[in-house]
């Protein structure tokens, strides 16, 4: 075994010669993400996450195979934040509604969203309508989360030699399909690896999806701490005035709100250095006071939320958006890849309890208009700050409250993120 | 039948029934013994190869910028009106099959169309109901078609023009038997021969390397396939001097041992197949082809050509050859040039049909001659196509050098704003750099100019490019896939209104990351233009954008957003 030596940020490290650079970082503590790479393919280099440079030139990682002598740069300002981009242009270029995906917890890309901290994208969602397809026997396919990274056009074969997926058509219509016919042919253990092979959730096996309990995700770490420690917010009681907050739900369920409840006993200790203006929490309707803070809960599905949402950006000087409806959509947002019209049509003219002759849309001038998509606060006024989560921990919202309010240091770990 | 026939074999079912059906592609699959899933992602990867029905007559209208500039939605419209049908669909006698396609080659004569890839140009309403008429009274396609040659405008005075001038069948290859390979490589790298394709890479380096190539078999492929925006000054070489690229053809091939040699020839230019494969039998004929070639012993090469069928990506290498192995046409990851590991992982030589014609007058006229023209890097003539808002569209043979003023004074550019250099992937300047000069030294350009001039608005030119990415892009990698129809939701909202200056700087950051992280060439100069086009024009966009309220700092288009509601209660529920 002949092996080379060649630098990865400036640091000497060796790895058996011709070793893929993901494989030979790994041996020396060095973690490049990638979504595509399978250690046991050649390389497909379609995701890009895994894009580094190499003697000044940007090329994707699992494509490397290391030499003597290499320049590799890996985790620079600039690499690190080009991987993120990438992962933000997957999440918006499928509908990637983790709340509602089987395998959230095990997902791949979840994790190497967590991995790079991503709260929000900076990219808009695309919002496509695309298939789910339960035609095969023993798979689903939902196109909605592939990122088209070839792990199972390359990998998933019959045991004649067959393609199972491939990819058709091209440019922004470019979708994984499958082959009924060999498909057909697949073992039930073939049809599993196929499943375990996506880096995501569309490939899943019919019947087994849901057999693996939720908490058991090899992607989620415990989070140690269950209840917030009131002694940070009890340093702060008199030594400052009382700082005001104003919360709200847009096209949300509540549910954020249920969570920031959660910290239990401690909203009485928050109550001596905080003081809620318009909130749920405290039923004031109307803002009597400007405020600090603005927690914002839900996108804006109607007109109404968007009044409400300029009218907290008037009145609170740092607006956070809390929670995947309020950062992207989030499920309500699930309806972006219909017309408005089947929407509308589906829920009230043509559903299962509307009496016949009887039906009509809302609309009247006292009620808000429905919104032709359901919109990211960010979309339509200026936001601060993002905790995801569906919902965030009670702990998390509160730390993050806590670390603008009073300026603490208070990083977001890993273990933290949640996007369910 | 095996894998590398499939284009051929799809073309054949295409031509015959108008679409390539299911059964057709299940008879496919099973004669390669590979999955239906396969054959149809080949399918579907081109777009003149369709899968439902397809009418007598496939109309494909030319959607490239200048074509919209030139009439291109009167003339769509024309054509729906006359026929019957939408664009995207076939009418319902199966007589009239509409498709918009990406530039065809005619920029000079737009609109233009290809009907059973017959080519019409300068359309008019008028005309197109004339075409319309005929083909209903079934005259034939041959006769009623336009000229598709595009006219040579210009040619260097005093002797110095290298392609456009007396050309003799074999005239170059003569002077093979006086040198060796070697001897041959000095002379092209001597005048730094470098591909005319855009991307510029040392041809003697490229030989050298297939050359020294250990490799049992070798190929030499001519790229015919110019699909870039505004680009039409191959098709001029194929059609005036087939015999000058067939003999640097034949030169690489007696550089570099190969045996055999493919032309991929674009869909878009079949009108002339029939006079490349005439050349191909005069070559054959006069021992210039074949075995032997010259009576220079175990010289033997085979030229063969194929058509291509419809994919802008294909005009870069990698993705060129695994469409001619009867693939899909995805670029290859950049571990390996062509001369290491090409065609069916044989050491292949890919060059462009200009940088062929350009090797085999280098080795008629001599490195001498070649040297006294151009510059100290770009040495020799330079064919440009240059279309848009100028009086005299056509081919330009340049010397290397000139300024983009001559040149706009050459081709008479009424008041030119915006000069696209090299196609939507190459760069865009502004009036300021006119004074610059064409060659390596200064603007590097690939064989497309596209003048606009000031009353052509800035956004519909981006709009169309980030548009064409969007659907040319051949969907493998993330950025380019993604990032693409990402900044065309940006560009949507320039031409909203509701841009702001964040919004700008945004375009210009993404820009970068497609740039850095895309895997061939089409996804990394994507979004060049794009971000060039925000600083070049700085003044067109700041009129465009608008200063958000500062507290909201947002612009939202509620107006939008409320539309579909509106419409909708408006027309379920009286007032």
């Amino acid at each position: 075994m002949k092996t080379s030596s060649f630098k990865i940020d400036g640091r000497v490290c060796t790895a058996e010669k011709g070793l893929n650079l993901i494989e030979a970082a790994k041996q020396n503590g060095v973690f490049i993400p990638t979504l595509c790479h399978f250690k046991y393919l050649n390389p497909l280099g379609t995701c890009r996450v895994c894009t580094v440079k190499l003697n000044g030139k940007a090329v994707a990682g699992c494509t490397i195979h290391v030499a003597d002598d290499m320049d590799l740069e890996v985790n620079t300002t600039e690499l690190l934040d080009s991987r993120k981009a990438i992962l933000e242009m997957m999440f918006v270029e499928g509908n990637h509604f983790c709340p509602s995906c089987e395998k959230s917890g095990d997902c791949q890309m979840q994790n190497l969203g967590y991995e790079t901290g991503i709260k929000y994208t900076r990219f808009p969602h695309l919002f496509i309508d695309r298939i789910t397809d339960a035609r095969p026997k023993r798979i689903v396919v939902n196109q909605n989360r592939c990122i088209k990274c070839k792990r199972c056009i390359e990998e998933v074969k019959t045991f004649d030699g067959y393609k199972v997926f491939n990819s058709i058509n091209k440019g922004s219509e470019t979708m994984v399909s499958v082959d009924y016919e060999q498909e057909s042919k697949l073992s039930e253990l073939q049809a599993a690896h196929a499943m375990q092979i996506c880096p995501t959730g569309s490939i899943l096996v019919k019947g087994k999806s849901f057999s693996k309990p939720f908490g058991d995700r090899q992607f989620d770490a415990v989070i140690e701490e269950k209840i917030m420690s009131l002694n940070p917010v009890k340093k702060h009681r008199g030594h400052v005035k009382k700082k005001i907050v104003a919360t709200t739900s847009l096209a949300g369920c509540f549910g954020c709100h249920m969570s920031m409840l959660d910290i239990d006993l401690g909203i009485i200790d928050l109550f001596e250095v905080i003081e809620f203006n318009k909130s749920p929490i405290t039923d004031i309707k109307n803002f009597s006071k400007h405020c600090d803070i603005g927690l914002v809960e839900g996108g804006c599905c109607n007109t109404h939320n968007i009044e409400v949402l300029r009218e907290f950006r008037k009145n609170c000087d740092i607006l956070i958006s809390v929670g995947e409806c309020a950062i992207w959509g989030g499920l309500p947002a699930m309806r972006n890849t219909f017309p408005l019209e089947e929407c509308l049509k589906e829920s009230y003219l043509d559903s299962m309890t509307s009496e016949e002759n009887e039906t009509i849309i809302p609309n009247h001038e006292d009620i808000p208009k429905i919104l032709n998509n359901v919109y990211a606060n960010h979309e339509i006024v200026k936001i601060d700050h993002h905790i995801p989560g569906c919902p965030p921990d009670a702990n998390h919202i509160w730390n993050v409250v806590k670390n603008i309010l009073f300026q603490e240091e208070y990083s977001i770990a890993h273990p933290k993120y949640k996007y369910d | 039948m095996n894998r590398t026939g499939l284009l051929n074999k799809l073309w054949e079912f295409q031509n015959k029934f108008g679409y390539i059906s299911e059964s057709a592609i299940a008879q496919i699959a099973q004669k390669l013994n590979v999955s239906k899933i396969e054959i149809e992602g080949v399918v579907s990867f081109y777009h003149f190869f369709h899968k439902q029905p397809t009418g007598k007559y496939i109309i494909y209208l030319n959607n490239s910028i200048v074509s919209e500039f030139k009439g291109f939605q009167q003339i769509k419209a024309a054509f729906e009106k006359e026929t019957g049908c939408t664009f995207g669909c076939s009418d319902v006698n199966q007589l009239f099959s509409l498709f918009e396609t990406s530039c065809i080659g005619l920029s000079d004569q737009e609109p233009a169309a290809l009907i059973n890839f017959y080519p019409f140009t300068n359309l008019t309403p008028e005309k197109v109901k004339t075409i319309i008429q005929q083909l209903k009274n079934g005259n034939s396609l041959g006769f009623i078609s336009s000229n598709p040659t595009s006219k040579i405008q210009y040619i260097p005075a005093d002797d110095k023009t290298i392609f456009f001038r007396k050309y003799d069948m074999g005239i170059s290859l003569k002077k093979l038997k006086n040198h060796t390979p070697d001897a041959i490589l000095n002379l092209i790298s001597a005048v730094k021969l470098e591909g005319c394709g855009g991307a510029f890479f040392p041809t003697a380096k490229k030989w050298k390397s297939c050359k020294e190539s250990k490799s049992a078999k070798k190929y030499i492929i001519c790229n015919a396939d110019e699909g870039e925006p505004g680009t039409f000054k191959d098709k001029s070489l194929l059609n005036n001097l087939p015999g000058l690229m067939l003999e640097g053809m034949i030169v690489a091939a007696y550089v570099s041992g190969a045996t055999n040699g493919f032309i991929y020839l674009r869909a878009e230019y079949k009108y002339l197949l029939d006079k490349i494969e005439n050349t191909l039998r005069e070559f054959q004929e006069n021992n210039l082809l074949g075995n032997d070639i010259l009576g220079i012993p175990k010289f033997n090469f085979n030229i063969q050509i194929q058509l291509g069928a419809g994919a802008y990506v294909c005009g870069e290498e990698s993705a060129l050859i695994e469409s001619l192995e009867g693939k899909r046409g995805e670029a290859r990851i950049k571990k390996y040039f062509p001369t290491e590991y090409g065609y069916l992982g044989y050491s292949t030589i890919v060059n462009n049909v200009e940088t062929f014609a350009k090797a085999a007058r280098i080795i008629e006229l001599g490195t001498p001659f070649i040297s006294t023209i151009g510059t100290n890097e770009s040495k020799g003539t330079k064919v440009l196509s240059i279309s848009g808002d100028v009086a005299k569209p056509g081919i330009y043979e340049i010397e290397w050098g000139m300024t983009v003023k001559e040149l706009l004074h050459l081709c008479q550019a009424t008041s030119p704003y915006f000069v696209q250099i090299s196609g939507p992937s190459g760069i865009c300047i502004n009036n300021t750099e006119f004074d610059r000069k064409i060659c390596k030294e200064d603007l590097i350009c690939g064989g497309s100019i596209m003048v606009f001039n000031n009353f052509r608005s800035i956004t519909k030119i981006l709009e169309n490019y980030t548009k064409f990415f969007k659907e040319e892009s051949c969907g493998v990698c993330t950025p380019c896939r993604a990032g693409n129809q990402i900044l065309h939701e940006k560009i949507k909202k320039i031409k909203k209104g509701i841009c702001t200056a964040q919004d700008l700087e945004e375009i210009k950051e993404w820009g970068q990351i497609i740039k850095l992280t895309s895997r061939c060439g089409l996804g990394q100069f994507s979004a060049n233009t794009l971000v060039m086009a925000l600083d070049k024009f700085e003044g067109y966009f700041n009129q465009k954008i608008i200063k958000a309220n500062e507290n909201l700092n947002v612009e939202f288009d509620m107006e939008a957003a409320v539309y579909n509601y509106d419409s909708l209660i408006k027309d379920t529920q009286a007032p």
